[in-house]
C-alpha cells in the first residue's frame, strides 16, 4: 500500500514483512502546465532536475545530480537527465536510484530537492510527483504530490536518513529558489 | 547510524523500550520527571531520583556517578504521561564534588535501542553556572515518541529546575533528593550502570489508556532482584504482569556492539563471466571492469567515512583545546578520549564494510583470474603454455595490474580496449616514483625496454596471423639485447631501424601509409589503396628516443601519434622525458597523448569514476620463463604460413 505523504511526514522504509529495504527509488515526474497561446493550448517545456544530496553530520559529502550521476561511493544513482518532463501523468521522468545497504557509514542523510533548470517557477508546472518506489520489486511506498503553483523555481522534496539501523523518508515540501542544488544549500540545511 | 543531536534538536525513536547512557565525566546525579502535555510534573510521585529510582516504565540509578545507565519503557509510562524529562544535578560541593557545569567536562547522553545499538545521541556543551539541566526529553507527539536534545541549564540547580516543571515548594524538594546522594550511610543499592539490560525488565502492570491517572506510588516498589527477568520468562497476558524480555531471545549481557538483527545472507558465490556480453572474452572484460569499478567505488566510501571520522575528531579536540574552563582538571582528558573513541568507532564501521566487499572482491577475482583468455591473462597464467594463434582480432588486452593501497594484493587486471585509441609510452625516466629511484638508470632504461617487448609480443600474438605487424625503431642499436625476442623470432616485418637515416625511412613509410588511409577513408574509396599495401596494424616501438631523430622525424612522430590511432599505427614509445627536454614544451602535447606506463610499479594511473591514484604493475615475465620466446615463436611460424 502506497501513503501519500503530506508535507513533513515520516515513514519509516521498511519492508512489509521486517526487514530493510535494500533499493529505493525516488522517483520524481512532472507535466508542463498548458498556457493560452497564439494557436489555443500549448505547452512550453520545462527542465526540471533532480539532485540528491549526502550528507554526514550535516557536512555535505557529496552530490548525485545530471552533471555527476553516480556517488563516489556508487550508492545513489541519477537515471539521467530529462529536459522537458513528461507527457502525461504517472511515470517517472527522472529516478535516482539508492542502495540503502551500501551507503557509507558515515552518510546519515539524503536530501532529494528538484530544481526548476529553465527557470519557471511551479506555477508552471503541474501533475508534479515526487514517490519512492521499492526497487526490488517495484512497490510504490510512498508518494508526495508536490502543491501546486508556487512562485518558486526550486523544491526542498524530501530526505531519507537514518533512524537506528534502518532508513526513515521524511517529506519536507519546502519551496526555495535556485537553478541547481548549490543555490539551495543554504535552504537544506536548516532540514538536517 | 546514531543521530548527533544538537541543542533543539528532535529525532524519532523507532523503540519504545530504551537505554539512556549518561557519561560525564565526574559524579553527577540522574533523575527523570514525568510530564503531563503541558510539561508540567503534577507532583513528587512524578520524579524518578536516586531516593526513589523507580517509576512505572523508567528507572533511574540509585546514586551519584559519572556514568549512568537509566532504563525507560515508554509502553510503561502512565498515558497521563507526555514528557519524560531527563536531568541531571551536580551533587554540590558538600558532597565534595563541583558546583557548577562550567568546571567539568560537557555531558554526553545517548539513547539506546534495546539492541545496544545507539539512537541519538548529544552533547551538553556551552553550560556555565549551571549545576542542574535538563539533558533530553522524550516526548509523544502524534501517539509516537520522539526524543529531543534539551540542554537546558538552570543557574539556580535543581531547585530551579523543579520548580520550573511546576512543583510545589521545589527548594526543600531538591535539598531533599539531593540529601539522598549525600556521602554518609550509603544511600541505596549498587549503581544501576553495571545491571545487565535483561535484569532490569521490571515486572509492572499494565497501565491501560482508561486509566488517566493512575497512582504512582511514591515510595519505590521493590527492585526485583538481578536475574530475576532473565529466568522463566512469562509471556505476556492481558492484566498479568508484562515481561518485555522477547521469550526467545537472550538480551545481550553487556551492551556493546548490536547482534546481528537477522541472519545476513552471505555473499553470492563468484563466478568467471558473471557479465553482460556477446561472447565469453567480453563477459569477462565487462566482469574485470566491474570489479575495478566496484573496488574504485568501496575505496571512495572507506576513505570518505575516515576522512569524515578525522576531522570530526579534529573538530572536537579543537573544541577541548577552546573550552578553557575544562582544562583545570581531567575533564578535558576524558572528553579527548571519548572524541578518539568515536572517530576509532566510525573507522571501525567502514573498516568493516570495506573488509567484506574486499573479501568478495578477492573472491571473485580468484575465480576469474584463472578463467582469463591469453591477451587479459598474466605471462604466468598456464593459458599461455597452450597458445595457439587466435582466429578473431581480440577486444582487449592486458597492459598490467592496478591496486589500492586498501588491499595490495587485490589486482585488478588493466585492460585496455583495442584498437588502441592512444599511443603508449613506457617511461624509463626516474620520474617520482620511489621504485623508480632504488633502481640505477641503466637498470631501469633496461626494465623499460624489456615491458615495451612484452607488451608488442602480447599485442602480436592477441591478433590473429598476420593482423599485427611491429616495426621497430632503435637508432643507436642500444636495445639489441632486449630486443632478441622479437628479432630472433621472425616477428618482426624487418630488423630494428638504425641511425639517423633508418629511424627517417621507418617514419616516412609510416607517415605515407596514415596519409593514404586517410584519403580513402576521406574519399570514401578504401578499395583504391595500393594493392601492395599492407592491411594489419601498425605498431612502432620507438627506442632511444630522441637520439637519432631529426626536427623532421621529430614533427613525423607527432603527426604519427596525433592521427595514427584512427587509421590503425600506433605508437609504443620506450622513452625518458628528460632525454628530450631540450625540444621544450614542443613535445609536451606529444607526452600527454600517449598513455604513460612505467617499468616499476608506480601509482599515476586514475580511474574513470572517483580518481583514485592506482597503483600500476608492469606485467612480468615468470624470471627464467620461455613463454615469451615460445609463443612469439608460434606467431612468426602463423605468420609465415599466412604469408606462403
Amino acid at each position: 500500500m502506497s501513503v501519500n505523504m503530506t508535507k513533513g511526514q515520516a515513514i519509516s522504509l521498511e519492508k512489509q514483512g521486517g526487514g530493510s529495504l535494500s533499493q529505493v527509488r525516488m522517483g520524481l515526474g512532472w507535466q508542463a502546465a498548458p498556457r493560452r497561446g497564439l494557436f489555443g493550448k500549448r505547452t512550453q517545456e520545462i527542465d526540471l532536475d533532480a539532485s540528491a544530496v549526502l550528507f554526514a553530520d550535516k557536512q555535505p559529502v557529496d552530490v548525485v545530480f545530471f552533471r555527476h550521476l553516480v556517488s563516489d561511493d556508487g550508492s545513489v544513482k541519477h537515471t539521467g537527465d530529462n529536459l522537458v518532463g513528461g507527457a502525461g501523468q504517472g511515470g517517472d521522468d527522472e529516478a535516482i536510484l539508492v542502495d540503502l545497504q551500501r551507503v557509507p557509514v558515515h552518510i546519515d542523510q539524503i536530501v532529494f530537492t528538484v530544481n526548476s533548470f529553465t527557470g519557471q517557477t511551479f506555477q508552471e508546472v503541474q501533475n508534479a510527483f515526487c514517490r519512492i518506489v521499492d526497487e526490488t520489486n517495484g512497490q510504490e511506498l510512498a508518494r508526495y504530490t508536490l502543491d501546486g503553483g508556487g512562485n518558486y523555481t526550486a523544491q526542498i522534496m524530501a530526505k531519507v536518513h537514518r533512524v537506528g539501523s534502518g532508513w526513515q523518508m521524511t517529506a519536507l515540501g519546502n519551496p526555495a529558489n535556485g537553478r541547481t542544488f548549490q543555490d539551495l544549500m543554504p535552504a537544506i540545511l536548516p532540514h538536517l | 547510524m546514531t543521530a548527533e543531536l544538537v541543542r533543539g534538536q528532535n529525532h524519532p525513536l523507532p523503540d519504545t523500550r530504551l537505554e539512556i547512557r549518561v557519561s560525564a565525566g565526574h559524579p553527577v546525579l540522574a533523575g527523570a520527571t514525568l510530564g503531563d502535555e503541558q510539561g508540567r510534573v503534577p507532583g513528587v510521585e512524578w520524579i524518578a531520583h536516586p531516593g526513589a529510582p523507580s517509576l512505572p516504565g523508567v528507572d533511574v540509578p540509585g546514586q551519584a556517578a559519572a556514568d549512568h545507565r537509566l532504563a525507560v519503557d515508554l509502553e510503561a509510562v502512565p498515558g497521563a504521561v507526555h514528557r519524560v524529562s531527563v536531568l541531571l544535578a551536580l551533587p554540590g560541593p558538600r558532597a565534595g564534588g563541583a558546583a557548577r557545569f562550567g568546571t567539568v567536562a560537557a555531558p554526553f547522553v545517548a539513547v539506546a535501542g534495546p539492541d545496544g545499538a545507539e539512537i541519538a545521541t548529544f552533547t551538553i556543551t556551552g553550560l556555565d553556572s549551571e549545576s542542574a539541566v535538563v539533558a533530553l526529553e522524550l516526548y509523544r507527539r502524534q501517539g509516537t515518541w520522539k526524543v529531543r536534545a534539551m540542554g537546558q541549564g538552570y543557574e539556580g540547580g535543581l531547585a530551579a529546575l523543579l520548580g520550573d516543571q511546576g512543583l510545589e515548594r521545589p527548594a526543600d524538594l531538591a535539598a531533599a533528593i539531593l540529601e539522598t546522594v549525600a556521602p554518609g550511610p550509603a544511600p541505596v543499592a549498587a549503581p544501576a550502570q553495571h545491571v545487565p539490560d535483561a535484569e532490569r525488565v521490571r515486572h509492572t502492570a499494565p497501565v491501560t489508556a482508561t486509566d488517566p491517572a493512575p497512582t504512582v506510588p511514591v515510595t519505590p516498589p521493590p527492585t526485583p532482584p538481578p536475574g530475576a527477568g532473565t529466568d522463566t520468562p512469562t509471556p505476556a497476558t492481558s492484566g498479568g504482569p508484562v515481561n518485555y524480555a522477547h521469550p526467545r531471545r537472550r538480551t545481550a549481557a553487556a551492551p556493546g556492539p548490536a547482534p546481528e538483527s537477522e541472519p545476513r545472507q552471505g555473499p553470492p558465490t563468484p563466478v568467471a563471466g558473471d557479465a553482460s556480453g556477446w561472447s565469453m572474452d567480453e563477459r569477462l572484460y565487462n566482469q574485470v571492469w566491474g570489479m575495478f569499478e566496484d573496488l574504485a567505488r568501496t575505496a571512495a566510501a572507506y576513505r570518505s567515512a575516515c576522512e569524515f571520522a578525522e576531522n570530526r575528531l579534529d573538530r572536537e579536540l579543537d573544541q577541548t583545546l577552546s573550552d578553557y574552563r575544562a582544562r583545570a582538571d581531567g575533564a578535558n582528558d576524558a572528553a579527548r578520549a571519548a572524541a578518539r573513541a568515536r572517530r576509532d568507532e566510525l573507522v571501525a564501521r567502514a573498516q568493516e564494510v570495506l573488509d567484506r566487499d574486499l573479501a568478495q572482491l578477492v573472491a571473485e577475482s580468484e575465480v576469474v583470474e584463472p578463467a582469463l583468455p591469453v591477451a587479459f591473462a598474466r605471462w604466468e597464467n598456464p593459458v599461455w603454455q597452450a597458445y595457439r594463434t587466435p582466429a578473431e582480432e581480440p577486444m582487449a588486452v592486458r597492459l598490467g595490474d592496478l591496486h589500492l593501497p586498501e588491499r595490495t594484493d587485490l589486482r585488478i587486471p588493466m585492460l585496455v580496449r583495442l584498437p588502441l585509441e592512444r599511443g603508449l609510452w613506457v617511461d624509463s625516466g626516474r620520474g617520482h616514483s620511489e621504485a623508480a629511484g632504488l633502481l640505477d638508470e641503466v637498470e631501469l632504461r633496461r626494465l623499460a625496454l624489456d615491458c615495451a617487448v612484452a607488451h608488442a609480443a602480447r599485442l602480436l600474438a592477441a591478433h590473429p596471423a598476420g593482423a599485427f605487424t611491429v616495426h621497430v625503431v632503435d637508432p643507436a642499436g642500444a636495445g639489441t639485447a632486449a630486443l632478441a625476442p622479437l628479432v630472433e623470432t621472425g616477428v618482426l616485418a624487418a630488423p630494428p631501424a638504425r641511425g639517423a637515416a633508418g629511424v627517417s625511412a621507418v617514419l616516412e613509410q609510416l607517415t605515407e601509409r596514415v596519409d593514404l588511409l586517410q584519403m580513402a577513408v576521406r574519399a570514401g574509396a578504401s578499395d583504391a589503396l595500393p594493392p601492395g599495401l599492407d592491411a594489419a596494424r601498425q605498431l612502432l616501438l620507438v627506442h632511444d628516443f630522441p637520439h637519432g631523430f631529426d626536427d623532421r622525424a621529430v614533427t613525423r612522430l607527432r603527426y604519427l601519434a596525433d592521427e595514427g590511432p584512427s587509421v590503425g599505427v600506433h605508437l609504443l614509445m620506450v622513452a625518458d622525458r628528460e632525454d628530450a627536454s631540450a625540444y621544450g614544451p614542443l613535445l609536451d602535447p606529444l607526452w600527454r597523448s600517449l598513455l604513460r606506463l612505467t617499468p616499476v610499479p608506480d601509482d599515476h594511473l586514475a580511474d574513470p569514476w572517483v580518481g583514485h591514484a592506482w597503483s600500476y604493475e608492469p606485467p612480468m615475465l615468470p624470471p627464467g620463463s620461455a613463454v615469451l620466446r615460445q609463443v612469439l615463436g608460434q606467431v612468426a611460424a602463423a605468420r609465415h604460413g599466412e604469408r606462403s
